[in-house]
């Protein structure tokens, strides 16, 4: 049917070229949203997605951190020499006592899980200077990181996803993960031989991961720093501690702390010009030069649902002016994907016994 | 109609293209850096905050220019609902755009997070830490960036429909540079 004179010229009236153009730069701007927001990638690899996984490796840490799930809070000081002071210029180097709040866990994703459960332990810490500078470093008592990669890390939690029959991880699942990864070779093997002990306070922790320190000169230099435990270490076993029971661990630093405190010594390793900074997986040369910049003093222990550790974020990126983040990719992931756990979890407070949320939920 | 009051002051207009660019910056910066664990996601946050106090400080000029110079008159022609929609989204839009560094700023303090703008540069926590509040603020801080990019799209395809549909010098007000096509 023809259409009449009149709607012609309504439809010419709407001038239909016209809002097609206004249209079209509104759908384009609202789609590069979209892209910039990964809407439009599916298979990128997002915080949501790493600690979605991380959150599914068995127990329920619904209100708990999604990795170092079990852990106890401390409290004490930093007591700087120094002798940091002439690598960086971060006002938590500079000699004196700063105050301290950490936090010692297992490598789990259960915050029920018996402590002979976990190979890896960590400490976490907040060094906090006067000026409101803060250095906060979460470290493994391993010494080196498992994967270089983000993939690939995510590609790991995949494989440690608890199955619903058994609640454990596919065995197949991790052999053919460790086929396809031979940089975890020296994890692997520290896994394997390393002794177990009883004790948070006989292990050493390490930040793995490279940093930068500046200088008051300017100058840069590649790091990567450990509490050295002052204790001498007393080689256990997993059947050992596990016959101490599931909390041995906590109980362990509960009783060494009623008798005093307990003190790990901040040394730092300066990188050679050739060492890997970007690639948590490969040490460096034992011969490199390391400066003992401070001692850890722990003082007193608290238990992590009522202590002071519990709803802070150990971003290993929160730094002080002194101090920069190198560019090992693993580094920078840890930030949003800490951020992601910490924002679910500071959602969950509360909630947790009431079984109102899972662990895959979003918040 | 004098030619003051058919447009914006300068100051007015270089202050609405600056954050123009400055806030469609923050939101793609802010919901990019919220989907990526890769190392871009440290430019980003490094960006997201200094960029975000800095657009706190330019709305406070803003909205004091606006309060000395108002706004040109909307054309008299202008049906009731298409005035009344132009008031609201400005109402929103002052409103989203005073809210976002100031809900992130309370947001940082409630978590804990040390406020590093530039180098040695901190602001002090607003609040002190608490994960309810904290949890609060995330949720409203990332609801009202989207409401925030709606209502620029809104605002956006309204000075489009102003320049191309009814050509009545509206986007000529703000961007007098802009030739006025013919009826």
């Amino acid at each position: 049917m023809p259409r009449s004179p009149t709607t012609m010229a309504a439809i010419r009236r709407l001038q239909p070229g016209r809002l097609t153009v206004i249209g079209t730069v509104l759908a384009v701007v609202a789609g590069s949203f979209a892209y910039a927001g990964g809407w439009l990638s599916p298979d990128r690899i997002s915080p949501e997605r790493v600690v979605n996984a991380l959150s599914a490796r068995g127990g329920n840490p619904v209100g708990h951190r999604r990795n170092h799930s079990k852990g106890i809070c401390f409290t004490g000081q930093f007591e700087a020499n120094g002798a940091g002071a002439g690598l960086s210029t971060a006002s938590v180097l500079a000699a004196g006592r700063y105050p301290v709040t950490g936090r010692f866990a297992i490598a789990t994703g259960d915050p029920a899980a018996p402590d002979a459960s976990g190979r890896v332990r960590s400490m976490a810490i907040r060094i906090a200077a006067p000026n409101g500078q803060e250095w906060r470093s979460g470290m493994n008592n391993i010494p080196v990181f498992p994967v270089a990669t983000v993939e690939a890390f995510y590609e790991q939690v995949l494989a440690a996803r608890a199955l619903p029959a058994t609640g454990k991880p596919d065995p197949e699942a991790l052999r053919a993960f460790a086929a396809r990864h031979p940089e975890a070779a020296a994890f692997n093997q520290w896994a394997r031989t390393a002794p177990w002990t009883t004790s948070f306070a006989e292990e050493s922790y390490n930040s793995l991961n490279a940093f930068r320190f500046i200088d008051a000169a300017g100058l840069r230099r590649s790091v990567r720093w450990s509490m050295r435990a002052t204790l001498p270490q007393a080689a256990s076993s997993q059947e050992a501690l596990a016959r101490l029971g599931p909390d041995a661990l906590e109980q362990d630093l509960e009783t060494r702390l009623q008798a005093g405190p307990l003190r790990w010594h901040l040394v730092v390793t300066i990188a050679g010009p050739d060492d890997p900074t970007e690639d948590a997986t490969r040490a460096w040369p034992a011969d490199r030069e390391q400066v003992d910049v401070g001692t850890l003093i722990v003082e007193r222990a608290q238990d992590e649902a009522t202590g002071p550790c519990r709803d802070i974020n150990y971003d290993p990126l929160v730094l002080p002016t002194g101090i920069e983040p190198s560019a090992d990719p693993i580094l920078l992931a840890r930030s949003p994907a800490y951020a992601n756990s910490f924002t679910r979890r500071e959602a969950e407070q509360g909630r947790a016994a009431t079984g109102m949320a899972k662990p895959g939920d979003r918040s | 109609m004098n030619a003051r009051s058919d447009r914006f002051t300068p100051l007015q207009r270089g202050l609405h293209w600056l954050m123009a660019a400055m806030i469609l910056a923050m939101l793609f910066i802010g919901v990019g850096m919220v989907s990526t664990v890769s190392p871009r996601y440290w430019q980003l946050v490094s960006i997201h905050k200094p960029l975000g106090i800095s657009l706190l400080l330019l709305v406070l000029i803003r909205l004091w220019q606006r309060w000395r110079h108002g706004a040109p008159p909307l054309p008299e022609d202008l049906p009731w609902w298409q005035r009344a929609a132009a008031l609201a989204s400005h109402v929103a839009l002052y409103a989203l755009m005073l809210a976002m560094p100031l809900i992130g700023w309370a947001m940082l303090s409630a978590a804990g997070y040390p406020i590093v703008l530039y180098g040695p540069l901190r602001l002090p926590p607003v609040l002190p830490q608490d994960a309810g509040l904290y949890t609060l603020l995330h949720r409203a801080h990332a609801a009202l960036a989207y409401l925030l990019f709606l209502v620029i799209l809104l605002h956006l395809g309204a000075a489009l429909f102003h320049a191309l549909i009814r050509r009545d010098g509206v986007l000529q007000s703000m961007a007098p540079w802009i030739r006025r096509p013919a009826a």
